[in-house]
């Protein structure tokens, strides 16, 4: 089995990119600069939670990532559709 | 009706898959996997039914064609060859671009002649997946795609709209064998 | 070396290639200069470095059902289900504010050819449905 300083390792890396795209998400100059942020840091927090699963070797975290994929992902259309300014 | 079947039976399936190992009551394998408790099975059908009931219309359009088991074999084929591959060198192709900083961006037009709507969302994901390229918008009439190019070629540009095989070489073939 | 040890170092070489990738995805997101540079970073390289580490996950989960662990074969399902979610809807997000950007007028910067400029393909359409009523 790997140790699960490794996959705590593992984990820091991915809080790190997280970090990167949050800086992004505060100076962004545009919406939809901001957007993008928020989106790319949606799928780092799916993955990190499938890693988080395997670490604590409890198979919830994979169902709330599998959920938190979909609802994510159609507050990301939502936001879109609103920066596009049309009707619902 | 054959709608409300399939849409039925296929969230019936996806629920089943999430809720393997929940009890010991029916078996079909061992007592890992492939087991579950009739309290589940009777939800499952429940909520399935209740689902199948709304989205009926919303799942299946007007035609069956996918539901021929040759064309999700093609379709597998083309996700594990020709998709894999562009996949891989895109991320190298960005990972280079990251590092140096070189772009040279632009909005080009492709029209891929692709008829139904499906073929047209499959090739649309390809592209934002493969090698410096991100579909931007789309003309519904003609079917044809607005795609932003990380790194456009001079070569490309002396006939519009732009020759398919620059942006997504050969997977409009693939996709009309899925699809049409 | 037995069986366990090596899928134990495949493993993490496919976790150290995801990690990698993700990481270049925060970068890229920082360097480059607009909105739809920015997104071929953010979405491409998570989504690749998504299938790795999922690849990951499912190689020690299988390797856990093999030693008649019984979280081994959840693990590995959900987590197929995980991926599957997140390469459907990674892509169509991207669209989505790929077309929101351009429609609420942000121009790519230093563009060579812009076949979109000044189109407007929404006024078509609703054009198209009144005329349709």
């Amino acid at each position: 089995m790997i140790e699960a300083e490794t996959l705590y390792l593992i984990l820091g890396l991915l809080i790190l990119s997280i970090v990167l795209c949050i800086i992004r998400v505060f100076k962004g100059p545009t919406a939809p600069d901001r957007v993008v942020g928020l989106d790319t840091i949606n799928t780092l927090v799916i993955v990190s939670m499938i890693v988080y699963g395997l670490v604590s070797s409890s198979v919830i975290y994979i169902d709330v990532a599998i959920v938190y994929a979909l609802l994510s992902y159609i507050s990301t259309l939502f936001i879109a559709k609103y920066l596009e300014g049309g009707e619902f | 009706m054959l709608a409300f079947i399939v849409t039925t039976l296929l969230c019936f399936v996806i629920y089943l898959l999430l809720t393997t190992g929940s009890g010991t009551e029916i078996v079909i394998l061992n007592e890992d996997f492939l087991s579950w408790s009739y309290a589940e099975i009777i939800l499952g059908l429940i909520l399935s039914i209740i689902v199948g009931i709304i989205a009926r219309k919303v799942f299946v359009k007007d035609n069956y064609r996918m539901a021929n088991i040759v064309r999700w074999f093609r379709f597998l084929a083309y996700i594990c060859g020709p998709f894999f591959v562009g996949m891989a060198k895109a991320n190298i192709d960005v990972a280079y671009r990251v590092i140096t900083g070189k772009i040279n961006p632009g909005i080009v037009k492709i029209s891929p002649n692709l008829k139904t709507d499906l073929g047209i969302t499959m090739l649309a994901n390809s592209i934002t997946l493969t090698p410096g390229t991100l579909s931007v918008d789309i003309d519904e009439e003609k079917n044809d795609l607005y795609i932003h190019w990380i790194n456009v070629k001079k070569e490309a540009l002396k006939k519009k709209p732009v020759d398919c095989k620059y942006i997504c070489g050969e997977f409009p073939k693939w996709i009309r064998r899925i699809t049409e | 070396m037995s069986i366990s040890q090596i899928v134990d170092y495949i493993a993490i070489i496919l976790l150290a290639i995801g990690t990698f990738f993700s990481i270049l995805g925060g970068l890229g997101l920082l360097r480059f200069p607009d909105v739809y540079t920015r997104l071929h970073a953010g979405t491409k390289c998570t989504t690749f470095g998504a299938i790795f580490i999922c690849g990951s996950v499912v190689l020690l989960g299988l390797k856990m059902w093999y030693f008649a662990n019984p979280d081994g074969s959840v693990l590995t399902i959900h987590t197929i289900g995980a991926l599957i979610a997140i390469l459907v809807t990674n892509p169509t997000g991207a669209h989505a504010i790929a077309r929101a950007a351009h429609r609420s007028g942000v121009k790519p910067v230093g563009a060579v050819v812009d076949d979109l400029e000044g189109k407007t393909l929404r006024k078509s359409i609703s054009k198209k449905k009144e005329a349709d009523k």
